[in-house]
């Protein structure tokens, strides 16, 4: 087995994977999270300041999901490929959701009426509660594994995604990202709007961990095999404890009107969350409830080293310069928001 | 086999929705890189004007392009998971690297492009427009050189056997430059600088028939008369080039092209015309020989006919691939026409006058559309019963949890929602052209303002 800095190619590619899926639910969780809120924001001036914050950044921000979709298709495409045609239903919804949300950002400025606007704030607040909830519900179930046969492929019913530990997790996914959201808009607005959505932030922090607790507490009880590693080794419990002390943090810092370092809080949960679902299921990328021998891993799932080899340069070359732009748009657009006649 | 049909119908329906998009986008960015390089330079403000009301009608197209091709990047593990088991060193790294360096590069800096005109400077923003065009003319250079693997598979070797046989990368480089990617790109690049360009064309002949906003109608006009010109010219030996390489690389698929079916005879090239596949013969308008002459460089010899492959190893479909095909090259040959007589009428200074050709243009949009669809399909059943040209099947690509229902029930899903999306982006585009190309409290400045000064308002 080949290796670099003594970790091997496929290790490599889980990290990286793991990476730009952190990567997507942070970025994206805040506009998720912003949508999934919308309504609860009852001023016209409000809602177009909501949506504005995130116009020129959101879709930029999708695009991880897209990176992700590419990396998971090159470097594991038995994993790819079985894990999107198992969860057909939840994904072809959850890929309805993008559609009209981005539909609904592009189109609802572009007509004055109340009904129209009115009708694009629906669309576009549902959309992001259902992207939320299915991909958290499909989070549960890949954590939770699902029947494969001998060739890897689904061997049971969709109906059984719809089980009690994934629709927490869906629940969870949902509050985290709107306690998210609520952060990030705090930081872009002002007087009224701010303090409304900052105590927004907090009841979806009380939301949140409430729901977290739950889901794990229930995975402790009855769920030995994604418990297990963190049982066996107490080093491990350094990244739930991250994730706990970022949390714990987040009310005192709205408190003090120190948002940035409250929307960093809330980012390192994001990460902390799914570093501890992967450090859970790894080396498993989608464990076979049935028969642990039909698991796929990073190692029978992956593709030729020689392609990791590939895609290790390209995302070389590539992070950097995604890293460079993405900073450069972000900071062409800080501070609070201002409406102008290029508006949304 | 009915799972098989169902999946080929949902992939063919969202790809070819998805490929409405893009490629105005690609055309569009190109023309709006002119338009506000012009500005830069000469700062008038028609230029600005034209911009930024372009700006406006890329995002909608862009927004939908998105939208729907985000779809078709996991449509392969939905519908296709055996053919991504298959492929996934190939195809995958494509996708990877298509996502790092384009869609991010392009959606990074339509921010800016959309949102920033008062935040950043002119040449910051001009420089935003230059990268959104680069994205989304990487944008198809991945995908292409994944699709011409498919079609011209190389620099790989085939592991394992049977259910677990896969493609593996040999050579990275090989892979990238097979036989056919290079010529596929540079067409379906021309093609999408046709789709944008004939887009502001039409909208901009609307404007001259109605006689309004022709301050800013009639530059705009001429800018994309000139890459429409030019670039249909080259997508004819665009085009060529792609035959002569199908010619060589996938014979089975240039006989279907024509309707060839007997090996020891002259292949003739048709105007248009028509295949009866039971007596396997064409009628129609032909050039006799033109087939053996594009193959052979002689109109003697004989080129090998659909007869000379197995029934399950040659296409079934074949009048319906020669007319897509044809469709595509009438409307060449008609577009390069339509440009040329346009551009004499304009050097003889009479183009703004004839209005049955303004009228045309208002339907020339499209004609790039319907050629780029029909030029796909042409490539797309050509290359059937392969998934993977001579080495996968299509029926042996699809995902075998999938049921035929959950295909149905995805099927009515997108059809839904793509007309719905479909409605409201012409009703959308449809508000914007009325309102046109002024913001109402500018549309003084520019008509008191640089008439004199811009040589393409001089006509
Ligand atoms: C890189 C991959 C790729 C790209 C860029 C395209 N396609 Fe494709 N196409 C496929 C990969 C593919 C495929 C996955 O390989 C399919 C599915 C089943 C098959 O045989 O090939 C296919 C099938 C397929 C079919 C069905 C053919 C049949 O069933 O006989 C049509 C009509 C198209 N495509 C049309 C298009 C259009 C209009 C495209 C314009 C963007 C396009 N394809 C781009
Ligand atoms: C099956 C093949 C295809 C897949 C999987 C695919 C995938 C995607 C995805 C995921 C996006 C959204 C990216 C984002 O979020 O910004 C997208 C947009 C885009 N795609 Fe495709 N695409 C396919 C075919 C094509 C083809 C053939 C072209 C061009 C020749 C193309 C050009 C573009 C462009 C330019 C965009 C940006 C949006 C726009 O400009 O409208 N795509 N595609
Ligand atoms: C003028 C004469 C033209 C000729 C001789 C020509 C020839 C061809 C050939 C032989 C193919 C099949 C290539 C393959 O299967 O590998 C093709 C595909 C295609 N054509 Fe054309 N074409 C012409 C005009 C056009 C025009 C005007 C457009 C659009 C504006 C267009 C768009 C396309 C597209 C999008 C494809 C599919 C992509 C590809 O396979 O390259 N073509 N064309």
């Amino acid at each position: 087995m080949e290796t670099l800095l003594g970790l091997d190619y496929n290790v490599w590619w889980f990290l990286v994977f793991g990476a730009v899926i952190s990567g997507y639910a942070i970025l994206d969780g805040f506009d998720l999270g912003a949508g999934a809120l919308h309504l609860l924001l009852k001023k016209e001036t409000s809602r177009r300041i909501a949506l504005n914050a995130i116009g020129p950044v959101w879709d930029g921000n999708e695009v991880w999901l897209v990176i992700g979709g590419g990396v998971l298709f090159a470097g594991f495409p038995v994993a790819y490929a079985a894990i999107f045609s198992a969860f057909y239903v939840p994904f072809m919804i959850f890929l309805v959701g993008l559609i009209w949300r981005a539909v609904a950002i592009e189109f609802r400025s572009k007509e004055p009426g109340t009904t129209w606007r009115l009708t694009w704030d629906v669309v576009y607040s549902f959309s992001c509660i259902v992207i939320a909830l299915s991909l958290g519900l499909m989070l549960g179930n890949v954590a939770l594994g699902i029947p494969l046969n001998a060739e890897h492929e689904f061997a049971g019913d969709w109906l059984s995604f719809f089980n009690p530990f994934s629709i927490m997790i869906a629940i969870t996914t949902l509050a985290l990202f709107m306690m998210h959201g609520a952060i990030f808009l705090a930081m872009k607005t002002e007087n009224r709007l701010y303090i409304k959505l900052n105590i927004l932030a907090k009841n979806f922090a009380i939301f949140f961990v409430i729901s977290l607790g739950v889901s794990s507490l229930y995975t402790l009880l009855y769920i030995p095999h994604l418990s297990d590693r963190i049982r066996s080794n107490p080093a491990y419990f350094i990244i739930p404890l991250i994730m706990f002390l970022a949390i714990a943090n987040i009310p005192r810092l709205l408190q003090r009107g120190k948002f940035r370092y409250a929307f960093l809080c809330s980012a390192i949960t994001i990460a902390a969350l799914l570093a501890t679902v992967s450090l859970e299921v790894f080396p498993n990328l989608l464990y076979a409830t049935n028969d642990t021998r039909n698991s796929i891993t990073i190692h029978n799932g992956a593709s030729s080293l020689k392609t990791m080899k590939t895609l290790l340069i390209i995302a070389a070359i590539g992070t950097p310069l995604v890293a460079t732009y993405t900073t450069f748009v972000f900071w062409t657009f800080k501070g609070k928001v201002k409406l102008d006649e290029m508006s949304y | 086999m009915e799972t098989e049909i169902l999946a080929r119908i949902q992939f063919a329906f969202t790809i070819a929705f998805h490929y409405i998009y893009p490629p105005m986008s690609i055309g569009l960015g190109l023309i709006l890189v002119i338009m506000e390089g012009l500005y830069l330079k000469t700062g008038n403000k028609v230029y600005e004007q034209m911009t930024r009301f372009w700006i406006r009608i890329f995002a909608l197209i862009f927004g939908i392009g998105v939208a729907t091709g985000i779809i078709m990047e996991f449509e392969f593990g939905t519908n296709w998971a055996t053919y991504s088991k298959y492929v996934g060193d190939i195809f995958g790294s494509a996708l990877a690297a298509e996502g790092i360096f384009a869609f991010a590069l392009e959606s990074g800096f339509l921010g800016i492009l959309l949102f920033g005109w008062k935040r950043v400077s002119p040449r910051v923003h001009f420089f935003s427009t230059l990268m959104v065009f680069l994205g989304s003319a990487f944008s198809a250079v991945w995908i292409v050189v994944a699709n011409s693997w498919q079609q011209t598979p190389a620099g790989f070797h085939i592991v394992g056997e049977g259910l677990d046989a896969r493609a593996e990368v040999t050579d990275f480089w090989t892979m990238v430059f097979n036989p056919s990617s290079m010529e596929r790109l540079t067409h379906v690049w021309i093609g999408a600088i046709l789709a944008g360009a004939f887009l502001v064309l039409s909208v901009n002949a609307y404007y001259i028939k109605k006689k309004k906003f022709l301050e800013i109608a009639i530059p705009a006009f001429k800018i994309s008369l000139v890459v429409a010109t030019l670039f249909s010219i080259a997508q004819f030996f665009a085009g060529s080039i792609s035959a002569e390489g199908v010619a060589v690389n996938q014979p089975a698929k240039l006989a279907t092209l024509e309707g060839h079916y007997d090996s020891s005879s002259v292949a003739d090239m048709y105007m248009f015309g028509w295949v009866n596949q039971q007596e396997q013969k064409v009628y129609g308008v032909k050039i006799p020989g033109g087939l053996s002459f594009l193959v052979h460089k002689d109109f003697k010899t004989p080129v090998t006919g659909l007869n000379a492959f197995k029934t399950d190893e040659r296409p079934v479909q074949v009048n319906a691939v020669f007319q897509v095909y044809h469709i595509m090259i009438a409307i060449g040959m008609a577009m390069i026409a339509l440009t040329i007589f346009a551009s004499y009428r304009w050097w003889r200074g009479k183009l703004f006058e004839t209005k049955w050709l303004m009228t045309i243009f208002v339907w020339s949009v499209l004609l790039p559309q319907i050629a780029n669809q029909a030029g796909w399909f042409a490539a797309e059943m050509g290359r059937q019963p392969w998934v993977v040209y001579g080495l996968l099947r299509t029926s042996n690509a699809l995902s075998k949890t999938v049921s035929a229902n959950q295909i149905v029930f995805s099927l009515v899903l997108f059809t839904l929602v793509y007309t719905t999306l479909l409605i409201l982006f012409l009703y959308l585009l449809n508000k914007k052209i009325v309102h046109g190309p002024v913001d109402y409290d500018e549309k003084d400045a520019i008509e008191e303002g640089s008439r004199g000064e811009n040589p393409l308002l001089n006509h």
